[in-house]
Formats: structure tokens, sequence, C-alpha cells
């Protein structure tokens, strides 16, 4: 191309007070060169995203570059902030649920367990769940964590070019949405978990599709290790990338399968179990290395783990058919039923003729219940949960309303992230890319 | 207890011990569905309630609660600790704000306590505390002992200082610019106390409760329905 600054008007350079400022959109490195002049600076600061397809949404990445070197990096968040705390502010205690959803949407039933745990300790009734809520609270949570990790292995393949972990992650990840949306009716956003129990039953044939389900996992989860275990490029690319070890981990609060690359096994469900995780027949799996490829090591014996507690899941309903899923109180128990009509999954006709018809009664207690919601006494908690990304904390704050005071969420992204200079500050550009994917942070949570 | 209690609703604690701890009263709910003065039809115009928190409990506390508080307090004196709240089986210590980076050095520090993970800091707003509005909570997490922990410091709108802890806990550096960010709480000693969710040039602190929600009206089929900050609603 002869005449540069007709071919693209926005890689000219303009000068600003901080130097010489381009824009680079792609296939036009050789007009940013030729306007760089004679002596070019080697120094370069690269604004990284918000809008780039390797930083796991909109992650703004700030790196000062010598050459191919980083020498400082830092992070730019808050482009997916929507606010849900304050709005949680303005909505009832159940309707809560439909926002912390949509926060780390990889992870969505641990997002609504954290929360629902939190409101139930605050109203005192953590005793009184039913046993089969727990049980599939748990059911769901585990098939999350496989959905989860599944979606970091499968990206942070993509990334490196590993472009067959991608379709069979995805793949894999399709059959974990299916069987959401088989149980709670929706592939995400479910607010299927609710303050007190869980929002329905499980549909008839739920369980034959679990079991299907396994018996595919089982022979499919082997395949991610014999494409990248002992895989010489795979290898090449994460080992000794985005070194964080103990101390590091433990001064920069970060958790989950970063903290137990690092052979240190600290695991919530374990040492401090709750939805009765301490029933279960279940490893924390570590590695040594603290490095991407550890992480990744992690993630993918997690998910065989967690396939083995949907197994005593699958084993545990198939003896509570019949059993309630909402807790007894009638005061806090959400009262309509969801079922599947001619349009999709809708309000049960059978409740709506029982409140429409039949009960008077009925139609107060379930207007009430819709419309004003239950109080929660006046006080503070905090509950944290081991989501597939580290410690996922709620602390909630009733006044004694119909509405949260305050809520707010300790997301494991969140503070993750805040390693990632600590990663990538010395390495290589292409590095930071595997650095932050081993990380596995999700925008969603992050900003919140 | 006020003049408005109605009489057919149970008393509230006045003295109370660890489990049911005398509760302290921040603010009084008015009427019902968010309605003032003389256009209030709806009936629940004098309706009053207090809204009233876990107040302060009086020792035991139980469990190792006591063992903990006790040797912080050997540690850092009487009066670092403003008052301690046994709630729900959560330990909340009450900080006073000047001694707030000693008390968590320690928390960390001692071989009894250990408090080695930093679960971040949150702000909670209470408008009608007058001189104690705002309140920076933080949760610790000690997995030498399995425990946690939960540390209050309250400080008023007009003097939002409270200072930095990242120089014990550098897991803070985020959490306490989200705070900052959101409450207006100045952490004094922060490395670089900058907005980290809304944009650098953003007035105002969007999680304090005299924020707007904002939002529009949502108009469907005719009907119209206003933003659910202004939406009439239970209170």
């Amino acid at each position: 191309m002869t005449d540069t600054h007709t071919a693209d008007p926005y890689a000219q350079g303009r000068d600003t007070t901080e130097g010489k400022v381009f824009t680079v959109t792609g296939q036009d490195w050789d007009s940013v060169v030729s306007g760089l002049g004679d002596e070019p600076e080697e120094r370069i600061v690269v604004n990284m995203g918000p809008q780039h397809p390797s930083t796991h949404g909109v992650l703004r990445l700030i790196l000062e570059i010598e050459g191919e070197t980083v020498t400082e990096a830092r992070c730019g968040i808050g482009y997916l902030h929507t606010g849900i705390e304050k709005n949680m502010e303005f909505r009832s205690w159940t309707q809560g649920v439909t926002f912390v959803t949509r926060m780390d949407y990889l992870s969505p039933f641990y997002n609504e367990t954290a929360y629902c745990l939190a409101v139930e300790r605050l109203l005192g009734i953590e005793d009184q769940i039913p046993e089969k809520a727990n049980v599939m609270r748990v059911l769901l949570m585990e098939l999350n964590r496989i959905s989860s990790h599944l979606v970091c292995i499968a990206t942070g393949g993509m990334e490196i070019g590993a472009l067959t972990v991608m379709t069979i992650g995805f793949r894999e990840r399709e059959m974990t949405l299916d069987l959401f949306e088989l149980i709670t009716g929706l592939r995400m956003n479910h607010a299927f978990i609710r303050p007190g129990g869980v929002a329905q039953d499980l549909p008839a044939g739920a369980l034959d599709k679990i079991r299907e389900y396994i018996t595919w996992m089982n022979k499919h989860l082997p395949e991610y290790a014999e494409l990248c275990n002992a895989n010489p490029i795979f290898k090449a690319r994460l080992q000794d990338v985005g070194y964080l070890d103990l101390t590091g981990c433990m001064a920069l609060g970060i958790s989950g399968p970063p903290l137990r690359a690092t052979g240190y096994g600290l695991d919530l469900r374990k040492t401090q179990p709750y939805c009765g995780y301490e029933t279960y027949d279940f490893d924390v799996p570590t590695w040594d290395t603290a490095d991407s490829y550890g992480r990744f090591r992690v993630r993918l014996q997690e998910m065989h783990e967690s396939l083995k507690i949907v197994e005593q899941c699958a084993d545990r309903l198939a003896k509570m058919e019949g059993e309630p899923v909402m807790v007894a109180d009638k005061k806090i128990g959400w009262p309509s039923q969801l079922a599947v009509g001619n349009d999709g999954m809708g309000n049960s006709l059978d409740h709506i003729k029982h409140i429409m018809g039949e009960s008077m009664e009925a139609l107060i207690h379930h207007f009430k219940l819709v419309t004003e919601g239950f109080r929660v006494p006046a006080g503070q908690a905090y509950v944290a949960i081991e989501s597939p990304r580290g410690e996922l904390g709620c602390h909630l704050v009733s006044d004694g309303g119909t509405k949260p005071y305050r809520a707010h969420f300790r997301d494991p992204s969140f503070c993750n992230l805040q390693a990632m200079p600590i990663l990538c500050e010395g390495s290589q550009v292409a590095d930071v890319i595997v650095a932050v994917a081993s990380l596995d942070p999700v925008m969603g949570g992050v900003d919140r | 207890m006020s003049d408005h209690q109605p009489e057919n609703l149970p008393a509230t604690t006045a003295a109370g011990d660890a489990q049911t701890p005398a509760a302290e009263v921040v603010d009084q709910r008015e009427g019902m569905f968010g309605v003032r003065g003389t256009g209030d039809t709806s009936g629940f115009g004098r309706l009053r309630r207090q809204v009233a928190l876990p107040g302060g409990s009086a020792k035991p506390y139980g469990g190792w609660f006591d063992g903990a508080t006790e040797r912080l307090e050997g540690l850092v004196g009487d009066d670092a600790i403003e008052k301690v709240v046994v709630d729900r089986g959560e330990l909340t210590l009450h900080v006073a704000r000047e001694r707030l980076v000693e008390v968590a050095q320690h928390l960390r520090d001692d071989e009894a306590l250990r408090f080695e993970f930093c679960s971040g800091v949150n702000g909670v707003h209470y408008p009608n505390e007058t001189g104690r509005e705002l309140h920076a909570v933080y949760h610790l997490f000690s997995i030498t002992h399995n425990r946690r922990i939960r540390l209050e410091v309250s400080v008023s709108e007009a003097d939002p200082h409270i200072p930095s802890v990242v120089s014990v806990y550098p897991a803070n550096d985020w959490h306490e610019r989200e705070t900052w960010d959101f409450f207006g709480i100045i952490f004094d000693g922060h490395p670089a106390l900058t907005r980290i969710q809304m944009p650098d040039d953003w007035p105002g602190h969007p999680q304090r409760k005299d924020y707007p929600l904002g939002g529009i009206d949502v108009e469907y089929k005719g009907a119209v329905i206003p933003p659910p900050d202004t939406r009439r609603s239970y209170n």
C-alpha cells in the first residue's frame, strides 16, 4: 500500500501528552510502523481489550511492552457493571435469585446457592431445608462445575490454537446444558434454587438422562487428557507460564484451582461443608507446579470428581421420589408450582385452578407471598461456598424488611484477577493470554 | 420502646444475652407503600416499626469466640474493640478505626488467631445512624483454625476516612477501591485509590442509600410501570 493514510484513517498516529497514540484494528501493522518514524521508541503501551476475543469478555488489559516482553501489566474492569447489588435492594428476597443467577453466568447455580444459603441463615431455617432440595442443589452445582471447567478448558485451548479441545469441550458442555434445560427449563439464568429449597421437583425421566450423561462423560472425559496432558505443544505453551506460588496466593486472596495448583488442597466443600457435602465421597485434586499447566490439570481432575458426586446424587434421588423440595414453612416456601404446558414451561394449571376456583385463602396467600414476599429478621450473614473459580462469598444485610438491605458478593473472579500483573509481568505477550485464561475470570462475576 | 408500638406485636428484647442480643435501633419505618403526608389513603399511615439490628453481646460468647476475643484484647488492649456481636453463629468485632491496621496485623500474625485469608471489604450505608453512617465490613478466614470472623468499622459521612489494610492483606486492594467507588469511604494509605467499576469521572457513590436507582417508565399496551425505586412497594 502506498498511501497508508487513506487506507485506514484510524491507524494514523496522533500526538498526545502521553506520546504518540495509534488505534490498531488489525492488518494495519505497516501503517503503524511507518507512522513511528525512523527512530521508534521501544516502549509501547498497548490497550488489549475491552473488545478482544481472548480476554474472556470485556476485560481490558493495559500492557507496557518492550519488544515482546511485558514490563508492566494492569487490568481495567467495570465494563460489564450492571448494578446487580443495587437492584437487589429494590426487589423481594425471592426475586434476588433472578439477579444473582446473571452475575457469573458460567456458574449460575453457585451464585444462587450462596445467596439462598445466606438468606436461609438470616431466616434461621438452615436445618429445615428438605434433604431432597439439598441433593438437587449439589447435583446442579456439580454439573455446573463440569460445564464451567469445560468452557475454561475449551476457550483456553482455542486461544492457543488447540481447536479440537474447543470443539469437544463445547460438545460436552452442550450435554450438560441439556440436563439443565430438562431440570430447570432453561440453559442459563435459571433462578431455580430459591430461599427454602428449589423451585420444583425433578421432572419425569430426568434420572435416566443423568445416567446416560454419566455414561457419556465417563467415556469422553478421558479424551481431554489424551489430547493435552502429554502434548508437547500444549505443554510448551502452558508449563511455567503464569507462575504463582502458595505465598502469593495467600497474600492476594487467591482461591480455587490456582490455589490448589500450588499443592495446597483448600476446598470449602471439605473444610466448611454446606448442603451436605460431608456425606459425599470425593477427593480434592492438587498439582504442585503452580503454573497454568497445573491449573489445567486440577480442573481436568475436578471434573472427574464432580462426576463421582453427580453419580452419588443420582443414586440418592432415585430413593427420594415424591419427597418435598421446598421448606415446609408456608410463610416462606414459594406457593406456586411450574408445569410444562402447550407453550413451554409456565405456572401449573392445577395451582391456578386451586387459587382461582377453589380456595380464597390460597389466593390471598399466593398473592401476599408473590407481591410482598416474606420478611427476614434484621442482621447480617456471610456464607462462602466453593465455586469452580474459588471462594464465592455472599454478604447479606437485612433490616427486617421484605427486600435485602444490602447484598454483596465476594466473587472469586474479581479477587483472582488481581493476580494478573504478577502472573504476566516479565513474560512474553503471547503468555499473557495463557496466564489470564488459567485464572478463568468471568466478567459477569467480576463486574456484577 | 416507642409510643407508637402497637399492643398486639411481640415486644422487642430489652436486655439480651449472647444468643438474643439487645437490639440496636438504627431506623424507623413509617407507614406502608412509601406514601407520605396528607395524600396517604393506604390506611397504614400511622404504622411505626423499628429497624433494630442485633446489638452487643455479653460474655460468654460461646465456642471459640471467647478465646479468640480474649487473645485479641490481650494483644491490642480493651479500647480497640468497641463492641462484640454474636449473631446467627457468626462473630462480629466492631473495631475503632484508628486501631484497625493494628488489629488486622495481630489477627493475621498471632499463632492463636491466624486469620491469613481476607475475603475483602464491603460497605453498608445506614443514613439514619448519625455520626456512623458508613460501615466497612471485613470478612477474614483462618484456614489454620478453620474459623471466620467479621470486622466492622463505622465512620461518619462527614469524615469518611478509614486506614487501608492493604499493607497487611494485599488482597484487599481491589475491594477497597470498590468500596470507595460505591460508598465513598476513603481508605488512607491505599496505594492507588481510584474508581474500579464506575467510570473515572462518575459523580457520586451509587451504593449509598440516598443515591437513586434510576430507570425509566416502561410502557406496555397503554399501561405505564414506573422504575422499581419509585414504584409502590412494601416497606
